[in-house]
């Protein structure tokens, strides 16, 4: 894996994130009904980035929610492994609010879409929207970002790496060509040939499932 | 081009976890109990899988805890009961869990008095097979709530002193609460009459004292087994009355633990025999905390299972 090019510096990505929240504030006529949910885990910082911007330019205190949306991927069935859950925290009423949802990449819309379906368990908000750092296309469902930090133009060969200071230590937007297993977990598995599920032959119970 | 095969995964004994799973589940279960406390308990990770829940022996808060878990995934949950079915029209174990299994089952969940009856299970079977208990052998799912319920409220294993106190010999819960807390750093220390005390028990890297003050004397956690009347051959204490004399866990033998005890019970308790009715019910208590945090740690699990953590690459 090796990093193409930097897309975006500190600088920009709070430049970007400034105009994404008065864009909020702009459309909603203020911040009075609004909610903001992070969606783990780059979604987080940078949502409560925006938060922070719309108080202080509003000077009203917004609340703020942290979504995991593993448990309603789509692709459960069908990856191997079963991805590590982090912890959803909505500690506000979500219903008749203006939901924002904040992530860091737009891409296929599958997380937006488990999103969805996961805020509709927590109550029934007036409108949902998608705020996101970029935008890089490829969409696989009808889904469309509301507000974007960035469009960029992308082969499905690449990476796109947003960094941020709470989880890698530093900011910055990279474009990273792929080619070994990723680390980067953006990237939803291609569907490869259907695996046999299970297999009889398969040992169990032997010193070798359970390598300590 | 590499595909990725599947390994079926049974939870028999907690020997079939690593230290670093046990880890996992525990961490990922705080996430799940966060599911229990929605408005619409129901999240749909495990939607078109089946659990079945095979109980040969009577339970409440297993099977419920694990129906309950299953549902609240969105699993479909079949109960097997052992009294209404061809079992009665002496249809073998294998057989009986072969026809199940060619009903399209995934996940199988097993309760039955015979020690090894649910490893014979996995062998014969394509699902995984989670132990809900095999007579005085195994019971690791309880093992993986009081963990759990440990590391909540402590956030360590290392060096916390964890005192069980009771029926060691007829109890399956102990030897899974022993093979996950040792492994993990903790120190425990096992007391009981000696008849209800296993000889060797030592060997599995706990300490044993036949005084029950000496046990709880600055434990971190003080655990209460159930005396298992239906399990004792006639004789092994005098009375009850003297049981409860030399091992219950009263308010003054608790005061001499840490004064942050923790006091837990695998339930169901006999008030009045190896608990005190007051302490059950006192702030030390977490009895009922363990009975929630069941239902968000076997949903950790199934998570866990059905995800098939373990890959081989096969070519």
């Amino acid at each position: 894996m090796k990093v193409k090019t930097q897309i975006m510096t500190k600088e920009e990505m709070f430049r970007s994130l400034k105009r994404v929240a008065h864009e909020i504030i702009e459309q909603h006529n203020g911040a009075k009904n609004l909610v903001i949910l992070g969606i783990q885990r780059r979604g987080v910082p940078l949502g409560k980035i925006i938060k922070e911007e719309i108080e202080a330019s509003e000077n009203k205190k917004v609340p703020f929610g942290v979504l995991d949306i593993t448990l309603y991927r789509d692709d459960l069935s069908t990856i191997g492994n079963a991805p590590r859950v982090n912890a959803t925290d909505i500690p506000f009423d979500l219903n008749g609010k203006d939901v924002i949802l904040v992530d860091d990449v737009l891409y296929t819309g599958r997380t937006i879409r488990a999103a969805l379906d996961e805020i509709m368990d927590f109550g029934r908000p007036a409108n949902i929207e998608v705020a996101v750092l970029i935008d890089r296309g490829h969409r696989e469902l009808p889904i469309l970002g509301n507000f974007i930090g960035k469009k960029i133009p992308t082969s499905k060969n690449e990476i796109i790496e947003v960094k941020l200071q709470e989880i890698d230590k530093k900011y910055g937007v990279f474009i990273v060509e792929k080619d070994s297993p990723v680390s980067n977990k953006k990237e939803k598995p291609k569907p490869t040939k259907k695996k046999p599920v299970r297999s009889l032959k398969k040992p169990v119970n032997t010193k070798k499932a359970r390598k300590k | 081009m590499t595909v990725k095969e599947k390994i079926i995964r049974h939870l028999i004994t907690m020997d079939d976890l690593t230290n670093e799973e046990i880890m996992t589940i525990i961490e990922e279960a705080k996430s799940f109990k966060e599911v229990l406390t929605r408005d619409i308990k129901k999240v749909p990770a495990l939607r078109g899988k089946t659990v079945v829940l095979l109980f040969f022996e009577s339970s409440t808060r297993t099977k419920i805890s694990f129906e309950l878990a299953a549902k609240r995934l969105s699993a479909d949950v079949v109960n097997f009961s052992a009294s209404t079915s061809s079992l009665k029209k002496s249809e073998s174990l294998k057989d009986t869990v072969r026809t199940i299994e060619a009903m399209a089952a995934d996940i199988f969940v097993m309760r039955h008095s015979y020690p090894g009856s649910t490893q014979l299970v996995a062998k014969y079977i394509k699902g995984s097979v989670l132990n809900g208990g095999d007579g005085a052998h195994s019971h690791p799912t309880q093992a993986l709530l009081d963990m759990y319920t440990i590391y909540e409220k402590k956030k360590r294993f290392k060096d916390l002193k964890v005192a069980i106190i009771g029926d060691i010999k007829h109890s399956r819960v102990v030897r899974s609460d022993i093979e996950g807390l040792t492994r993990m750093g903790a120190n425990v220390v096992l007391c009981g009459p000696s008849t209800l005390l296993p000889r060797y028990i030592e060997q599995f890297n706990v300490g044993v004292t036949y005084n029950v003050e000496e046990a709880i004397k600055d434990a971190d956690v003080v655990m209460g087994l159930r005396i298992q009347f239906e399990r004792q051959e006639q004789g092994l204490f005098p009375s009850v009355l003297e049981y409860s004399q030399f091992f219950q866990i009263n308010r003054p033998r608790l005061k001499k633990a840490k004064p942050d005890v923790l006091l837990m019970h695998p339930g169901p308790i006999n008030r009045g025999v190896e608990l005190e009715s007051e302490v059950a019910d006192s702030v030390y208590s977490v009895i009922d905390e363990q009975v929630t945090n069941g239902v968000a740690v076997r949903m950790s699990l199934l998570y866990f299972l059905a995800g098939g953590k373990d890959e081989q690459v096969t070519d």
